[in-house]
């Protein structure tokens, strides 16, 4: 049997990127300690809509931690009170009743706020289509397993290939670094021999566009991972700025005038 | 995919500079705090006071010594320029931040515990960089009959000093020297400097737990092998033995000299 609980909600509300937001309190009565958070929301929501309010944009989509879409920073923490999750995998029994609630948006110049708690993570896009891929020439189908990849190197590039994206990285860190994401997004090809070719023009190219953006700059504080609804490493960074500094200082293409 | 703008102008290059400067003062740390340990002796300052004249006239020291003024002024300035562009990357913060729920106290206020290791440097600089520069600290003169090893010493007047020398007259060894040593023990009679000095080795024990080992994964240097050596000499040797003896030395001087 379910237990119900009364909670005092404070949320961003934002008209749209153009305007100033405000903090606004709501009540959310009767929740069910099963629902998810964005149940919560949702019931929130319906509220709203039938007194005929506005109601409140947050994003979401898969609802089973894959996607990456949903974010909100819940009492000061990116996806809430817990580890290794995202915000639909946040259920209501990590509160309890007569709790005050603050949700907030990601906070970063990069990810202007559209409406609410909902914001613009193309910035993330765009540093992927800077150098987040591989060429593959079109051909004949390859037979399967004619790259050999020792499987410790296949086992981390895919431990790096597990970010989804979110921006929990972003919104955890002080200075609103993107570092831990990019360094995923750059590592996963770095381990693997297909993404060889562009290896070092890729490492420049999306620390570039990062830049570009507008995020911080890396601490090392260990915020991120610890925020990481995947679990990425800082090991990652490191490999991101030896790949950088390696395609800086020793690449072949540019070691010798020609 | 395009190439690129220059490294050093990037977020990575900045932290690389960052990195490589912080690592440099770092072993300046060890130099100094292994030179001040002739504070400890009971000798009336004469190995300290002879080891701040070699300190100060030996060429190759000196060019290293630039190289140290430089560090701290382009890691203090480096890291004025990323905190402001850290700032920038977050212009509306949060109404409720849990950082201590995944990040250390001192590695989120890196800024601060530099300000105040910043500000201790001013006042020690002027304190017995600039005094012992500029001819303001007493002179003493260091008698040593050699065949017995006794070393008496007295004060002596600006009149009666020309430069450093030594000289052996009649079997005695005479060092006439620039009293630093004379000056240390004076200004730590001064309670006030004393806790400051306390409190600013406070300040760097907390600054190079987190930034020995944060230099080293700035530059990519991460390995299960040796990011655990990494990890202790940042804590127990940067952390706290450098820390603890450099406060040692104000303490000293008040409570037992």
């Amino acid at each position: 049997m379910a237990q119900h609980m009364n909670l005092t909600l404070k949320i961003w509300r934002q008209k749209n990127d153009k305007t100033k937001g405000q903090f606004v309190t709501i009540q959310a009565n009767d929740i069910a300690d099963d629902m998810s958070f964005l149940e919560m929301l949702d019931v929130v929501n319906e509220e709203l809509t039938r007194k005929g309010e506005d109601p409140v944009y947050f994003d979401h989509d898969c609802r089973e931690g894959i996607c990456g879409m949903c974010s909100l920073v819940i009492n000061g923490r990116p996806h809430g009170p817990k580890y290794g999750i995202t915000t639909c995998q946040l259920h209501m029994r990590s509160f309890h009743d007569g709790q005050t609630i603050v949700i907030e948006p990601w906070r970063a110049a990069a990810f202007p706020v559209l409406k609410d708690l909902a914001v613009d993570r193309t910035a993330f896009d765009r540093i992927q289509q800077a150098g987040g891929y591989v060429n593959v020439n079109t051909g004949g189908v390859p037979d399967a397993n004619e790259i050999a990849i020792p499987k410790r190197v296949a086992d981390e590039a895919f431990e790096s290939a597990t970010c989804i994206g979110c921006g929990a990285c972003v919104a955890a860190c002080k200075n609103a670094s993107a570092m831990l994401f990019v360094s995923a997004k750059i590592s996963q090809f770095a381990l693997l021999p297909q993404g060889q070719t562009e290896r070092y023009e890729r490492a420049q190219a999306m620390v570039d566009q990062m830049d570009t953006e507008g995020f911080g700059n890396c601490t090392n504080t260990g915020a991120c991972e610890a925020e990481c609804p995947k679990g990425i490493k800082l090991s990652n960074i490191a490999r991101m700025n030896r790949e950088y500094f390696t395609a800086k200082f020793f690449r072949e293409e540019d070691v010798h005038v020609h | 995919m395009s190439n690129s703008k220059p490294a050093l102008s990037s977020s990575l290059g900045r932290k690389l500079i960052m990195s490589l400067t912080g690592i440099f003062l770092c072993t300046f740390l060890v130099v100094h705090l292994i030179g001040n340990m002739q504070l400890f002796k009971d000798d009336a300052g004469y190995a300290f006071n002879n080891y701040a004249y070699f300190m100060t006239h030996f060429t190759p020291i000196k060019v290293v010594s630039y190289l140290l003024y430089a560090s701290i002024i382009i890691h203090a300035i480096y890291a004025l320029v990323l905190s402001l562009k850290n700032k920038a990357a977050r212009p509306i913060g949060y109404e409720k931040y849990d950082g201590q729920s995944n990040s250390k106290w001192n590695s989120r206020n890196m800024g601060i515990l530099g300000t105040i290791i910043l500000v201790f440097l001013v006042t020690h600089l002027q304190n017995f960089w600039w005094k012992y520069h500029n001819d303001q600290v007493p002179y003493i003169e260091y008698r040593t009959d050699l065949a017995t090893g006794a070393t008496a010493a007295r004060e002596i007047q600006a009149a009666d000093f020309n430069d450093f020398q030594t000289t052996i007259e009649n079997n005695v060894e005479i060092v006439k020297a620039r009293d630093l040593y004379k000056q240390v023990d004076f200004a730590f009679q001064n309670i006030g400097l004393v806790i400051l000095y306390v409190i600013a080795m406070a300040a760097l024990a907390f600054h190079l737990i987190h930034g020995f080992k944060s230099a080293f994964q700035t530059l990519g240097l991460s390995h299960k092998k040796y990011v655990p050596i990494i990890e202790f000499l940042g804590v127990w040797v940067f952390g706290v033995i450098i820390p603890v003896l450099f406060a040692l030395m104000p303490l000293y001087f008040y409570f037992v000299k």
